[in-house]
């Protein structure tokens, strides 16, 4: 197995990481590059705490090979953190507690940061739609739609870019 | 096709851990040099919050802020021993140990405070926001952080607690096996309502209302969140979940999530709890526990609505369209038990 170079951003800094052929970008992210926002549920895309951006899109980042993301922009949970402050959208999901154990969470906030860029104002069958693909098992959906919603309400969409 | 409504009902008289050795869980407490603490327990938060729990019971026995409190959990290796977070147990066992640990943590803590100002300790009160003064005199205090750190830097003591909770063993009565196996029950009712389709055989929860009585709520955020999940997890034992959908035979059981099935987030039903609160004798500021306790009368309750909607009584988990239609198939239709 060959080891190539590859460059990204991720959060907006610059990352040069060496990475195996098969190895996916959860891998890189949580050992390669150290970001461990990203969290390692199931490895085969079923359960979503892996999700994270790519150019703007969600990912199953278990999914994704490494390689593919060369120059690629990556968004993670890490990233939202604004000024050393939290981002609404997770000020949003504070408020209404929607984290029990908390395992999910990331995947879930980046699932609805995706579905707020590109749709600011969801009603909630599409925010339960955005979110059909992440798996809560302590089962806190309600709260979190909830939040979703009110992180809407917030105007979280319009201000990300 | 069409939609019969049901509805069901249960409750369930719950048992806070067991009896089995005692049902044993320590808690050691102790003061750093900047005059926080911290909690060492083995017991583990699987995410219902634990954690935040012990914390609070000890700010609250310690009369120091929550802030001031830090908790380390599960190191079974160098942490004091506990039976586990199991029996809905966590609450209830561990928070009476941290009760006792802070107790005796807080004793040294007043006793360095007392030896600072020059009072008796037993004078001493703290205002929970981090301060110990002399009662009916706030001017003569001392803050938590300056009294822990005299403690240790002046008076050479640790500001440190230890605390157990064991209750005492039960012995079966060889005349009539009469035991006391729990020493705390927590109770519940909850009505759920259901919607079945004589033709799939699917039922869908519409509705769930129930009454929980946990003792005193220690964290009201929490337990809700605790009943609202334990309802969808009850739901999703009732109807979807099972790892051998042909028992005993092995065939076609699930080995991840693409087959298991569970209710996603388009399948909640909305639930209306009602916290009764009537604060345990024995338990931690009253506390018990509403752990498990808030799936298990899901699963009845729903089994009863499928009877009332269809008269077909399911009594093998879960509850699957297949099931419902060969049943309605063997009465000769849906059989409506009547309207509520």
């Amino acid at each position: 197995m060959t080891k190539k170079p590859i460059q990204f951003k991720l959060n907006g800094a610059d990352k040069a990481v060496f990475v195996d052929e098969g190895q996916n970008l959860l891998d890189v992210l949580r050992r390669g590059v150290g970001d461990l926002s990203p969290k390692y549920g199931c490895a085969q895309g079923t359960c979503g705490a892996c999700t994270v951006l790519v150019d703007g899109e969600p990912y199953l980042s278990c999914l994704v090979l490494a390689q593919t993301m060369e120059g690629r922009q990556i968004s993670t949970t890490a990233g939202l953190v604004v000024d050393g402050g939290v981002d609404p959208l997770q000020e949003a999901f504070m408020e209404n507690f929607a984290a029990q154990c908390g395992f999910c969470t990331p995947g879930m906030l980046m699932a609805a940061k995706a579905l707020l860029d590109r749709n600011p104002k969801p009603s909630r069958e599409e925010v339960i739609e955005a979110i059909s693909g992440n798996i809560c098992r302590c089962t806190g959906y309600e709260p979190i739609i909830n939040a979703i919603l009110d992180a809407a309400g917030r105007g979280v969409g319009r201000r990300s870019a | 096709m069409t939609i019969y409504k049901g509805r069901g009902f249960a409750c369930i008289n719950y048992p806070i851990g067991m009896n089995l050795g005692g049902d044993p869980s320590q808690a050691l407490v102790h003061s750093n040099p900047d005059g926080k603490f911290s909690v060492a327990l083995s017991s583990i938060d699987l995410g219902q919050g634990m954690k935040s729990i012990t914390r609070q019971i000890a700010a609250e026995t310690l009369g120091v802020p929550v802030e001031d409190v830090y908790v380390d959990t599960a190191d079974s290796d160098t942490g004091p021993h506990c039976m586990g977070s199991f029996a809905s147990r966590g609450t209830h066992r561990v928070g009476n140990a941290v009760i006792q640990a802070a107790k005796e943590a807080r004793a040294v803590m007043l006793e360095a405070a007392a030896e600072e100002l020059e009072v008796n300790a037993a004078d001493l009160e703290t205002d929970g926001k981090g301060n110990i003064h002399v009662r009916g005199a706030p001017s003569r205090s001392i803050t938590t952080a300056e009294a822990s750190a005299a403690a240790q830097f002046k008076h050479g003591k640790t500001v440190a607690g230890r605390g157990i909770f064991l209750i005492p063993l039960s012995d079966v009565d060889p005349e009539t096996g009469e035991m006391t196996p729990v020493s705390c029950y927590a109770h519940a009712a909850l009505v759920v309502d259901v919607e079945v389709d004589d033709e799939t055989g699917e039922v869908r929860v519409v509705q769930m209302n129930s009454a929980y009585e946990v003792g005193r709520a220690l964290n009201p955020r929490l337990v809700e969140q605790q009943l609202v999940g334990g309802a969808w997890m009850g739901m999703s034992h009732a109807l979807w979940e099972t790892t051998e959908p042909y028992y005993p035979d092995r065939a076609h059981g699930p080995v991840d999530f693409n087959e298991y099935l569970m209710p996603g987030p388009g399948d909640i039903a909305p639930h209306d709890i009602a916290i009764l609160e009537r604060p345990a004798p024995d338990g931690p500021y009253g506390g018990k526990g509403p752990g498990e306790m808030c799936a298990n009368p899901v699963l009845p309750a729903v089994a009863n609505a499928v009877f009332n909607a269809v008269g077909v009584r399911v009594d093998e988990l879960p509850i699957t369209p297949e099931k419902v239609l060969r049943g309605i198939k063997a009465n000769g239709g849906a059989q409506s038990q009547g309207t509520y």
